[in-house]
């Protein structure tokens, strides 16, 4: 009896009669997986037609992409605005995480609740609003409004991230420092922050990636000298199929990439 | 009042200013959350209730019911959802299915499968679908090389795009959840119904199926409410012919400086988002009471 005719599950279905859920999770998988990859080698073709497997090998687009004076300004503002959303969002969510955590009031819940708004909410409400108020505050096409929108959006993943941690940690710890007399900063510092550090390095990692992808926020709030690299290739999408767009977006995938890699790292560090 | 009494209220105190010590931790991203975000959502809602020249009126919210345009998108918006949710489920649940069979090891290896595109950058894969789907695309050249069609097929710049990006988008929203609540349903209840001579669909059907039931409807619902709230994927696989709610909202703000009918919108928005949350919300917790029972 070949391995096709015995039982596969509880049910006593031969794996021969469900060949065909086999195939299916194939398909589905390469189609997970697949569509995204094809633009690596398409990002490498000669021609102006993306063409599967490219004829002729040749950096062109990766020449395109470096040599455009608007994609490289770009770049460097989504670089800027990814770095310095990690260090407004990774500190202020950190303690805010900390302090809801501690607080163990009715009122803690309300304003946890508050604080994931931005990521409940449709985010062209979020866009919409933001928008509103920057128009206000004079912070439109402004990098400083670009960071502040994206950590607005990165605060809850970091509240989510250090609250998982928070919860395996023993507070006592804490307390035995501050019975033993260190302050309370000096309590955080020397026995929290080190048992919390690797949860805290991925929300940090993750902070950036949110402010490097955010595409519908930016869409509003960037704009002029201080487009982020989304913004730019959005209009550029809408517009035609430039092949620079598949080299660009292979050097997302290895960048978005390496950053996951480091952030799985650091999660796996985090959890002894 | 003994000595004790005092003793005990000066600690209740301390303990009390220390609660809100530690929950002004919390002040600054709540400020930040609040000035930038609540206020001017609440601030575009009430503006949503007055007129350019500050005359209350429900003229904005009329306008949503009257006018066909607006019928239009709403109906787009609901059908695309639909469907997505739909295509979703049919393709997930056999998945999900497949992957709660297997040991963890290389269950886990699948779920970073499932993971891989959730985080890799929408526009990437937005841009791939784009590629992959147009009239001189790899997926026209193949099946016409193949034989299957001899003309290009219309595949983007429609509906059908939409929707493939989308699937391709939500896929791992329902795929998660799924197989999170199948690991948790009881397998010696199906072995039970094989030994007691039901055929193998016959076990499926009538015991795993009504058993996966509350999970399936959970992550449906969640791929419901997160469709609703496209904006991406129709403007750029649409090719202008798909018009969702947050496109109109894009375009009244963008084009018309409309904010009146841009915030009328959102809030129709929000509000359908709120209430299918607290179902979605209501259904997990009754899922967990299920889980418990085990």
């Amino acid at each position: 009896m070949s391995w096709l005719d015995k039982p596969a599950t509880e049910t006593q279905i031969t794996h021969r009669s469900r060949l065909w859920l086999y195939a299916l999770v194939v398909v589905l998988f390469a189609f997970l997986v697949l569509p995204t990859l094809l633009v690596i080698p398409m990002s490498f073709s000669e021609s102006q037609y993306l063409e599967f497997p490219p004829r002729h090998l040749s950096l062109r687009w990766y020449e395109a992409y470096f040599n455009s004076r608007s994609w490289m300004h770009a770049t460097a503002t989504s670089f800027k605005a990814a770095t310095l959303t990690v260090i407004v969002a990774t500190p202020l969510g950190t303690i805010a995480a900390y302090g809801l955590y501690n607080a163990e009031l009715a009122t803690a819940r309300l304003v946890s609740l508050l604080l994931i708004t931005p990521i409940v909410i449709p985010i062209i409400l979020v866009g919409t609003a933001i928008f509103y108020a920057y128009v206000r505050l004079k912070l439109v096409n402004s990098l400083i409004g670009v960071v502040l929108a994206h950590s607005i959006l990165a605060i809850p993943i970091v509240i989510m991230i250090v609250t998982s941690a928070l919860k395996s940690f023993d507070m006592n710890q804490e307390r035995v420092a501050r019975s033993l007399g260190a302050s309370r900063v000096t309590a955080f510092f020397t026995v929290v922050m080190p048992q919390i550090k690797f949860a805290v390095l991925t929300a940090a990692v993750l902070s950036f990636l949110t402010s490097f992808d955010e595409v519908i926020v930016s869409l509003f709030v960037s704009g002029g000298e201080n487009s982020t690299l989304t913004r730019i290739m959005f209009t550029a999408l809408r517009d035609q199929i430039d092949p620079t767009i598949a080299a660009i977006s292979t050097i997302m995938i290895v960048v978005t990439s390496l950053l996951l890699a480091l952030a799985q790292m650091f999660g796996r560090q985090a959890k002894p | 009042m003994s000595l004790g009494d005092g003793h005990a209220a000066a600690l209740r105190r301390d303990r009390t200013i220390e609660r809100w010590l530690m929950l002004s931790l919390a002040a600054p991203a709540l400020l930040l959350v609040f000035v930038c975000l609540i206020v001017p959502v609440g601030w575009l809602f009430y503006l949503s209730f007055f007129t350019d020249g500050g005359v209350a009126t429900l003229h904005n919210y009329r306008n949503l019911v009257e006018q066909p345009s607006y019928a239009r998108i709403f109906w787009t918006t609901f059908k695309v959802s639909a469907l997505t949710t739909a295509i979703c489920a049919v393709l997930g649940y056999p998945l999900a299915y497949f992957m709660s069979q297997l040991s963890a090891r290389a269950a886990n290896l699948c779920i970073i499968l499932v993971l891989l595109p959730f985080w890799t950058s929408l526009l990437v894969r937005t841009y791939a679908w784009l590629v992959l789907l147009q009239r001189t695309g790899l997926i026209n050249t193949w099946g016409m090389q193949l034989g299957l069609w001899s003309e290009p097929l219309a595949l983007v710049n429609n509906m059908t795009g939409t929707l493939i990006g989308m699937v391709h988008i939500m896929l791992p929203f329902i795929v998660l959840p799924l197989y999170g609540s199948m690991r948790t349903i009881d397998r010696t209840l199906v072995q039970a119904a094989a030994n007691l001579g039901a055929s193998p669909v016959q076990s499926f059907v009538r015991v795993f199926l009504p058993l996966s039931l509350p999970g399936l409807t959970a992550g449906a619902l969640v791929v419901f409410i997160l469709c609703l709230g496209f904006y991406i994927t129709p403007e750029v696989l649409g090719g202008g012919r798909v018009t969702m709610v947050s496109s109109r909202i894009a375009t009244d703000i963008d084009t018309f400086l409309n904010w009146g009918s841009a915030s009328a919108l959102g809030a129709v928005l929000l509000l359908l988002t709120l209430i299918l949350l607290w179902v979605a919300s209501r259904l997990a917790k009754g899922l967990s009471l299920v889980g418990a029972g085990h």
